[in-house]
């Protein structure tokens, strides 16, 4: 014999009526319905998520400098909680509120997945795939660079790029890297603002 | 004021050896919310309004169905004198924060009140909602002498912190707790929290807080004591909570006397009736 | 710290309990301020005047830790005959040129020094990173000394002339604070110095965002060597920055003027040959006359085998810089059509750069941006929804700018290093693959160079030939072709030439034999082990933690430590032990790798024609240094003078009191038609001041589109003053518009005694506080307060006054179009 309740979101989930607390109450020995007579099947099955999680994986929190140390759980190749990791000297475990939003962060629905494209003029946005939009890149670039190239100085002036304090240090290396062999010197990020 | 404990008060758990709890130190707490977020990520708690409120830094309000932890700030003085704050010299302001969360009761009403036992006493003595028994009745809404317990409105069903049953179970602290950078959120064993509390408060009094106080550490008190309790700067009311709380079903034991036979003949035939009942919708 | 840093507070509470005293200055009380020991509230822009006097305090009360002063400080050293004081020019000093708008600093130097570089390009060159200026030591001293500190030219006497009008009496005058309340504050830094105690000074953007905001870090830095509380364990000035790749991307710069390792940009004028490079950053003493195998393995690691002796490790293929390139000079060149292509990373200037009008404008006038970030930030659709658009300012038909957004992958989904505050790089994992077209920006500039090098290849344009020469090889990973970044760590490392990793930047050499993409980083893949991905458990290990992550240099955890130890090499005192010389062992040696040559006995006195590091005396600790000194005064390096000096905001309410001139004689004021002025006089009488809250993260864009981060702080709010409230008519929870001569943006209000207002110079002084995160997007949304400051820079390092300037506030919400 089974129960059927209202789970989250209407859905609903079968259980066996003896298991039900009314009549565990009655027939068990907590009779005030109480204590652990009182615990559904879904409590009895309950542990943390990061318990059954396929991995953990080390990470840092993305945010400010102090650099708390992550750990970040993932199951079927999506991330399902991420936390501070007890391990870090520096953090102890511990995150502030950012820290704590990294799932949301990484996972939340304001996540871009998509190239977007605004065309000059253009009221709104249009699809480009991804291969396209570097190959229009790379040939802005070329021009651009080609129509105001500075011999004397072996640069170009029609070029600026703004940002890497949000990125890794790998990224910023390539990023300076190519600028300079590029000629482009207004790099600049936020460490100037 | 003190209260005599429930005569009838119930057996608290079978399998628990170990009362565990939080001990929210407001005097450590700098208000960064991260036991807000934390909670929320963990238990899926959702977003509970975007709404600015003007009282300080405070957005949250108070404890609810989407908000399990809140923490207050309060600043003393309100709003004094322009010729009281001349005559301060010192910026004479105190800010307090203090993160709040379901007591998880010694005397539980709403546990005592669920009709349907979809609240229950954990093996670890908190006090938790299970989602799939809870019928949305909302008989414990009122019930708590908090405001803690609340309906959802996307759900009818009714919510609030859980202190991390499923991490509790799983050996993991708290979700709160384990993210609170200045341990103003302690989680642990309550015996030993209320000794760490105890030394704590002497060491807040003695750096010159002569209204430091443990709130809801005695076993006495009108809901027999919280497995959350918190050392507070300044009175209750301040923070928003009550002075006094009492189990608002300190009379029901006197009442099951009363009702008697009547009462346990009435719910035997309720599980007869479920019993021969077969299956429903 | 507790608002902008709240783990990293942790340790400042670990420290309160174990009875350090806290002390907060700030114009606001914040959740710092309530769990300090002391707060003072102080006016936006006057931080200069509270320090000079806390120098002030110290030398005219003895106070000073007077045997580290002498041993470790210039202080004995005599100056220039030549140099007169900000005293002796009402607020000036010598070397001024009203017609350059700016100082040659020749008059600064040390007495018997060889003088600097032609002035004629000073204005031009960053000279923050000029290392190799001046100096020429004997047996590793400067040439005039007086170690008794009594000579009139010797550094300390002119520190104390300097400074010795800035009193309490006028830190209560200029500062708004109490006078004892400033005496408090100091008496309790120069309590808990000395032997047996330290005190540290931690600091953010409240400081460096002024237009003497370096002069600020510089006060800082004369007290704790006053104090000797530099090189020592719980001492030192700790940057606490605020982004997690913010040290990195400084380290390895993605700015215009400097080279990976803080080696300078080539500048035309400067450095046309490798030659000229070398001449100029080689130091003549300290670890700086390196500098040549630094510049060589960095060519070696970005140009390979074309990189050789014959062709100057192709140094030719660098750029030259000319001036200012920095970011808001860019911004007005763009404004003004001169710059064609941006790539924005990261980054939100829409709301996040200070004057985002000008911002907006700047880039509508682009032939193409790209923009990369997680979410559809504001940089990325201002053509469409920004408030030029909405006002009529600029037309969404009109603007003829062709943009891409390119959805960036997470920290989780890329692997990768951040260098944190504390210049600790830590390795972080991919965990998940990025979903649909989500990249890393390893990834994005991998391939675009990639796909750049193949269009270009069967050109053969001259210009072309610096990014055909590229070491451009990295393994590709995974289906997304995803660029190893182990691999781009182990070439940041470093290599000899044949390709095993180098252990330590003392490795690297001139002739083209190791390749290394940044020497400081140089030991992060000793070993062939990615050294940063190292996680021992802080349990396990000594307090130090040296097995967690991987500090720049060497893993050295507290840099400058040979001070914690005595000229003799013993520790000061038994509590404050930290790196000594071990006599028997011949050694330096201690709880962290020492910041000294480590067989460099104390009593080294460096023969003649020693040079790098040897030629700096066994007991000299700042070895960066050309003189192996702190620096009290400052000859060499600094556009606005070798003392700070307290100037008044480019824009404030009130004179200043000290000097004729009023602000900053050497700021950057970047006339422009959309960079206004608010000129003096009474239209904006308030000071308002920006800041963060620890909700939200900058301009937002990692914050204010997460639904449990943007309910915490749902909307953009001003913060005043029950008495401006009341004078101004501003009700708690209403609305109110701050306007500057940029623009006006509006508020919701909070009425709180934490925002100040105070009496400076006899009369009320009204401070309006700005949390900056906001924009028009997301789920959490306001007004920019960038958008009310202007471009007022620092000479220096070219960062906004975005602390402090001037505006009005009137109730209720901005005029709407």
């Amino acid at each position: 014999m089974q129960w059927a309740v209202g789970g989250k979101d209407g859905a609903t989930a079968r259980i066996p009526i003896a298991s039900w607390p009314v009549v565990r109450q009655l027939l068990g020995d907590d009779r005030l319905a109480l204590g652990t007579a009182a615990r559904s099947p879904r409590s009895e099955q309950l542990v943390a998520r990061t318990e059954t999680a396929d991995r953990s994986v080390a990470s840092v929190c993305p945010y400010c400098a102090v650099g708390c140390g992550q750990r970040v759980y993932v199951k079927d190749e999506q991330v399902i909680q991420v936390e501070g990791d007890p391990d870090s000297p520096v953090s102890r475990g511990r995150l502030c509120p950012k820290g704590s939003a990294t799932k949301e962060l990484v996972t939340g629905p304001a996540r871009e997945h998509a190239v977007k494209y605004r065309r000059p003029g253009g009221a709104d946005w249009e699809e480009l795939p991804l291969d396209r939009a570097m190959d229009m890149i790379a040939d802005r670039v070329i021009a651009t660079r080609a129509a105001t190239w500075d011999p004397r100085y072996r640069r170009t002036l029609g070029i600026a790029s703004l940002g890497g304090a949000t990125l890794d240090n790998e990224e910023n290396y390539l990023m300076k890297k190519l600028y300079t062999a590029l000629g482009v010197v207004q790099v600049e990020n936020q460490a100037r603002i | 004021m003190r209260h005599p404990p429930r005569p009838e008060a119930p057996p608290v758990t079978a399998a628990g050896p170990t009362r565990m709890g939080f001990f929210t130190d407001t005097s450590v707490c700098i208000g960064c919310k991260a036991c807000e977020v934390a909670c929320k990520e963990w238990n899926d708690v959702p977003e509970d309004g975007l709404d600015f409120l003007a009282t300080s830094y405070d957005n949250t309000g108070a404890l609810g169905a989407d908000t399990w932890r809140h923490v207050a700030f309060l600043e003393r003085p309100p709003v004094p004198t322009a010729g009281e704050r001349e005559a301060a010299k010192d910026s004479g302001i105190r800010w307090l924060m203090s993160s709040d969360v379901c007591k998880h009761c010694t005397h539980a009403a709403c546990l005592d009140v669920c009709p349907t036992g979809a609240l229950f006493r954990t093996e670890f003595e908190t006090v938790v909602v299970q989602q799939d028994i809870c019928n949305g009745c909302g008989y414990c809404v009122p019930a708590c002498p908090f405001g803690v317990i609340d309906q959802r409105k996307a759900d009818g069903r009714v919510w609030k912190c859980t202190l991390c049953y499923d991490r509790l179970r799983s050996d993991m602290v708290p979700a709160c707790a384990k993210a609170c950078p200045t341990e103003s959120i302690q989680f642990g064993p309550l015996d030993e929290l209320r000794t760490r509390a105890a030394g704590r408060l002497a060491l807040v009094k003695e750096a010159g807080v002569p209204g430091a106080h443990l709130y809801g550490d005695d076993d006495t008190d009108g809901v027999g004591g919280f497995g959350a309790f918190f050392l507070l700067l300044d009175r209750p009311e301040v923070y928003g909570l009550p002075p006094d709380p009492v189990v608002t079903t300190r009379d029901l034991p006197a009442m099951w006397r009363s009702a008697g036979a009547a009462a346990a003949a009435l719910v035997g035939a309720v599980a007869v009736a479920f019993l021969s009942g077969g299956r429903r919708r | 710290m507790a608002e902008c840093h709240p783990v990293g507070f942790q340790w400042v509470m670990e420290a309160k309990a174990k009875g350090a005293r806290v002390i907060h200055v700030d114009p606001r009380f914040t959740r710092t301020s309530a769990l300090a020991d002391t707060f003072v509230a102080i006016r936006a822009g006057s931080d200069i005047a509270f320090l000079g006097a806390i120098v002030n305090h110290i030398l005219t009360n003895g106070r000073e830790f007077r045997e580290y002063v002498e041993a470790y400080t210039n202080a004995a050293t005599i100056i220039d005959e030549r140099f007169r004081d900000t005293e002796d020019l009402d607020g000036l000093f010598s070397g001024w040129d009203a017609g350059r708008h700016a100082y040659d600093p020749q008059s600064w130097q040390y007495a018997g020094m060889a003088t600097g570089p032609a002035a004629a390009h000073q204005e031009d060159i960053p000279q923050g990173e000029a290392h190799g200026y001046g100096a020429r030591l004997k047996n590793g001293d400067p040439p005039e000394t007086d170690p008794t500190l009594e000579h009139p030219r010797c550094v300390y006497q002119i520190l104390k002339r300097h400074f010795a009008r800035y009193t309490p009496a006028l830190v209560e005058e200029v500062c708004g604070v109490p006078r004892e309340r400033f005496v408090e504050v100091a008496e309790a830094l120069c309590d808990n110095s000395g032997r047996e105690r330290t005190a540290a000074v931690c600091y953010a953007v409240g400081w460096t965002q002024h237009s003497t905001g370096v002069q600020y870090i510089r006060t800082a830095a004369i007290i704790q060597l006053l104090l000797g509380n530099v090189g020592r364990p719980g001492g030192g000035i700790l940057a606490l920055r605020g982004h997690a790749g913010i040290q990195g991307s400084t380290d390895i710069p993605t700015l215009y003027n400097i080279l990976p390792g803080y080696l300078p940009m080539p500048h035309a004028d400067a450095h046309p040959t490798l030659a000229d490079y070398r001449a100029a950053v080689c130091a003549p003493a300290g670890f700086w006359g390196h500098a040549d195998a630094f510049v060589v393995s960095l060519l070696k690691a970005w140009f390979g085998d074309a990189a050789t002796a014959d062709n100057d490790f192709c140094y030719d293929h660098l750029p030259f810089i000319t001036g200012d390139h920095s970011t808001y000079r860019t911004m007005l060149d763009m404004a003004d059509g001169k710059v064609q292509g941006f790539f924005v990373v990261g980054e939100n200037p829409a709301v996040g750069s200070a004057n985002g009008r000008l911002q907006r404008f700047a880039m509508a006038e682009l032939d193409w941006l790209v923009v990369r970030d997680l979410v559809e930030i504001e940089t990325a659709t201002f053509w469409k929804d920004g408030p030029g658009v909405d006002s009529g300012e600029l037309r969404t038909a009109d603007i003829g700018t062709e943009v891409f957004f390119l959805p960036a992958a997470a920290h989780t989904e890329k692997d990768g290093t951040f260098t944190n505050t504390q210049r600790m790089l830590q390795w972080h994992h991919k965990a998940v693959e990025p979903e649909g077209d989500c990249r890393s920006d390893l990834w994005f500039f991998f391939h675009l160079g990639r796909i750049i090098r193949e269009k270009l290849a069967a050109a053969g344009e001259a210009r072309d030939r610096a990014v055909l020469d590229l070491a451009w090889g990295y393994p590709l990973l995974g289906h997304h072709r995803e660029p190893s970044a182990e691999a781009v760590l182990r070439e940041i490392n470093g290599v000899d030439a044949q390709g095993r990793t180098l252990s330590g930047f003392m490795d690297l050499k001139a002739d083209g034999s190791t390749a290394c993409g940044c020497w400081i980083y140089c030991g992060c893949y000793a070993d062939g082990v990615n050294q940063t991905a190292r996680r021992k458990p802080g349990r396990e290990q000594s307090w130090v933690a040296p097995e967690w992550g991987w500090a720049w240099p060497a893993n050295r955890r507290l840099l400058y430590n040979r001070a914690s130890a005595d000229p003799a090499g013993n520790p000061w005192s038994e509590r404050k032990k930290y790196v000594w010389w071990d006599a028997g062992a011949g050694r330096w040696t201690g709880h962290d790798e020492p910041d000294f040559v480590v067989d460099m006995a104390p009593d080294y006195v460096p023969p003649d024609g020693a040079t790098a590091e040897h030629a700096l005396r066994g007991d000299s600790p700042f070895i960066m240094q050309t003189d192996g000194r702190g620096w009290l005064f400052v000859p060499s390096g600094l556009m606005d003078g070798p003392l700070p000096a307290h100037y008044e905001p480019h824009e404030s309410p009130v004179t200043n009191p000290l000097y004729a001139q009023g602000a900053n004689p050497a700021r950057l004021t970047q006339p422009h038609r959309l960079n206004p002025d608010n000129g003096p006089g009474g239209r904006y009488p308030f000071v308002m001041t920006t800041y963060r809250l620890t909700e939200h993260h900058t301009a937002g864009g990692m914050s204010r589109f997460l639904p449990h981060l943007s309910e915490l702080q749902p909307e953009m709010f001003c913060e005043v003053s029950p008495e401006l409230a009341a004078e101004r008519g501003l009700e708690n929870g209403g609305w109110a518009t701050i306007s500057s001569s940029r623009t006006a943006i509006e508020a919701r209000v909070l009425v709180t005694d934490r925002v100040a207002s105070l009496t400076v110079q006899g009369r009320r002084v009204h401070q309006v506080g700005l949390p900056y995160h906001w924009g028009w997007k997301g789920l959490s949304t306001g007004d920019a307060a960038n958008d009310l400051f202007g471009l007022a820079l620092d000479p220096n390092v070219h960062i906004q006054e975005g602390k402090a300037a001037t505006c009005d506030i009137r109730p209720g919400r901005r005029p709407r179009p």
